[in-house]
């Protein structure tokens, strides 16, 4: 180890230069989001399940009109039940039930784009924890009913 | 009182005293340095470290000491038994006795022995005979590893660190760390011995198995060297006799280089405190700074750097003494 002058020089201060960033890093604020008291915004294109959104014509409803061509195509078979009844005065059907196995999901948005009335969208739900794999096993229509209750 | 004193001697008494104050402080130290450790990386990594118990996570030490009270004491099955189990109460030992000798302040000393420096430097060996206890009697490949690392390198930096030291012992002709406080009255010998100071500060980061020199306990490849199969209190104990080497290194910079528990208004006591958790706040900026040295560069610049220029500064330092 033979050592030069100017490289111990240029080595020392390195190691002094290393040390400077560390100490200025201390004193300036923290990038770290605390996470349950502190929420990060969600990006408008994340992708949690798959929700029901309102109806165009009238948003006192879901837009599923039960056609199952989300069903059809999604890759995992994923989505299960999915059912509707024809009420009076209306063109079309409308969903009463319909189960999305988010286990066995992938998030591939394949329903999203295929659904015909447009009444699919991804969620930001991202904080889903369960004991049991049937806790996995949405009620969308449920779901948008209660999302119509509480806003 | 006056007869308790007289019937066992008051010297007695006072050794209780100063040992019980000696221990509290060590657990108390040990407390606040494992908060400080984790407060200074979180900060220097841009986080904010524990933060849920207690306010700003003050508590969470207690709790991990209650933690580690609490645990079960697993002995592996194929340790050598008595090795084993005395490693940890070994390590202690170096550590209480160094505190009976450092002056915390012109009055707050246990025992101003005239060999004190003398005393620490000799039990202070001691604790790499029981890390070796600890890496033999765990008959675990990485434990055996760890501890042979750490002799190699405890054995290298003891070297500079008592010859970095000896230059001071020239100039004030004492072993006693107070009188070494006493002769720093107009300016600390940083100022005539930076060298030393040094090569003191970077065999002492070596010797406490700090980063940069941390291979004894590289977490990335040993697991966590010498005591990977303690758990519970004996870790507890390793664990504790570390951040108070980690004190006790500083508090002997402090004696011999930075004037000690000198310093104007605050009483003594302060001033030692500060000065000594200053340089502790170094040592874990520096672990938090730089990466871990490759074992031979270790050696190197124990064997070819900082031994040389230690004889060099401790020559240098004779001549000058005798003119």
């Amino acid at each position: 180890m033979t050592v030069s002058p100017s490289s111990f020089i240029q080595g020392a201060g390195s190691l002094l230069a290393g040390l400077g960033v560390t100490i200025r890093a201390m004193f300036q604020p923290v990038v770290t989001s605390q996470y349950p008291r502190q929420l990060l915004n969600i990006s408008p294109r994340f992708r949690g399940h798959i929700k029901l959104l309102a109806s165009t014509e009238n948003p006192e409803k879901n837009g599923c009109i039960a056609c199952g061509i989300c069903a059809k195509n999604c890759p995992s078979g994923s989505i299960k039940n999915v059912e509707g009844e024809k009420r009076e005065g209306e063109k079309r059907k409308t969903a009463t039930s319909y189960t999305l196995d988010y286990t066995t999901c992938s998030q591939c948005g394949i329903c999203v784009e295929s659904c015909p009335s447009d009444c699919l969208a991804f969620s930001a739900d991202f904080n889903c924890a369960g004991y049991k794999r049937e806790d996995f096993y949405y009620e969308l229509v449920k779901e948008f009913e209660k999302r119509k209750k509480t806003s | 009182m006056e007869q308790i004193g007289n019937m066992i001697g008051w010297e007695t008494v006072k050794m209780v005293v100063g040992l019980v104050g000696v221990l509290i402080f060590v657990v108390f130290n040990a407390l606040i340095l494992t908060w400080a450790e984790r407060k200074v990386a979180g900060h220097m990594q841009r986080r904010i470290g524990p933060k849920e118990v207690g306010p700003y996570g003050l508590i969470q030490p207690i709790a991990d000491a209650l933690k580690l009270l609490g645990k079960e004491i697993l002995t592996p099955r194929d340790v050598d038994k008595p090795l084993y189990y005395l490693a940890p109460m070994i390590i202690f030992v170096p550590v209480l006795v160094s505190f009976i000798v450092i002056p915390f302040s012109a009055s707050l000393l246990v025992m101003d022995i005239n060999v004190g420096i003398l005393v620490i430097l000799a039990f202070s060996s001691l604790s790499v005979f029981s890390i070796l206890m600890a890496g033999w009697g765990s008959n675990n490949k990485y434990a055996l590893i760890g501890a042979i690392r750490s002799i190699a390198q405890n054995i290298a930096y003891e070297i500079p660190l008592l010859l970095s030291l000896l230059p001071i012992i020239m100039m004030t002709n004492s072993f006693s760390l107070k009188t070494i406080v006493e002769a720093q009255n107009g300016l600390w010998f940083v100022v005539y011995q930076p060298l030393a100071f040094l090569i003191y500060f970077i065999a002492a980061v070596a010797e406490t198995n700090r980063t940069p020199f941390d291979l004894p306990e590289a977490e990335s490849e040993l697991v966590a060297g010498y005591h990977t199969e303690y758990s519970g209190m004996r870790f507890a104990l390793f664990f504790l006799a570390e951040y108070t080497n980690i004190f006790i290194v500083s508090a002997i910079a402090v004696t011999f280089f930075l004037g000690g528990y000198q310093g104007p208004f605050l009483p003594g006591i302060v001033w030692f405190l500060l000065k000594s958790y200053s340089l502790v706040f170094v040592i874990m900026w520096l672990r938090w700074t730089f990466p871990r040295v490759r074992f031979d560069q270790l050696l190197n610049i124990s064997w070819k750097a900082l031994i040389p220029l230690a004889f060099i500064n401790l020559l240098v330092t004779g001549g000058l003494l005798k003119l």
